[in-house]
């Protein structure tokens, strides 16, 4: 399945792009893709912690994906 | 009509219409956070500041926020407004207002909403000093 990854605050310096397509087993949960992201992308262990929102609500890592999801990385926040 | 304002702008906010959207004459008063850019960070000195924003999802955690107030406390009315975008020293990157039929519950709504915004809304602030810039939170 495809997924449109979408990066935010530090992961987007860190990737070097805002957007990723990216393509994973179908069935595969959130904790999984985090899993692929860290081997693909081995610099994002240098933040702190991220949390994954899928299509714009916060997503837990048992989560299952599906086709055409967007899923965000979301950096610890600082707003305010 | 609506009880809750949420925004999200790169113009600048006006704690005039945080304040006038959350007047009613069933309310005894109203409490305002007014978030405000600092000009040092641990000892250094910073010289602006940059917001980014996941604008549809901050928009709906926002809300979450002020239905959760509505829900969680006697208030009447909640405006939640901030900014993105690049922001020198003293701009206001937020305003909080909230009013109430009494004071309590205002106050305690306010400090309900600034804290759990600066915990779940995805907005992230970038400092610039002098000499470089630095994510804020990012790192351990």
């Amino acid at each position: 399945m495809k997924l449109t990854i979408l990066l935010f605050g530090i992961s987007t310096d860190l990737v070097g792009a805002t957007s990723l397509s990216f393509s994973l087993s179908s069935g595969s949960s959130v904790l999984q893709l985090k899993d692929k992201l860290q081997k693909q992308y081995p610099q994002l262990s240098q933040i702190n912690s991220y949390a994954i929102a899928v299509n714009e609500s916060y997503a837990s890592d048992e989560l299952v994906l599906k086709d055409n999801d967007v899923v965000a990385i979301i950096p610890p926040v600082s707003g305010g | 009509m609506s009880n809750t304002s949420i925004k999200i702008t790169s113009d600048k906010l006006s704690l005039d219409e945080c304040y006038e959207f959350v007047t009613d004459d069933s309310c005894g008063g109203i409490t305002a956070f007014v978030g405000t850019v600092r000009n040092s960070t641990q000892s250094k000195e910073v010289t602006q500041l940059d917001f980014s924003t996941y604008k549809p999802m901050a928009i709906k955690e926002m809300q979450k926020i002020a239905d959760l107030c509505l829900e969680k406390f006697s208030i009447k009315k909640i405006a939640i407004h901030h900014v993105e975008g690049m922001l020198q020293i003293g701009d206001v990157p937020v305003i909080i207002t909230v009013s109430a039929p009494h004071r309590k519950a205002a106050f305690e709504a306010c400090e309900f909403a600034i804290d759990t915004l600066k915990e779940s809304v995805p907005i992230w602030k970038k400092e610039h000093f002098s000499d470089g810039e630095i994510w804020v939170n990012a790192h351990p």
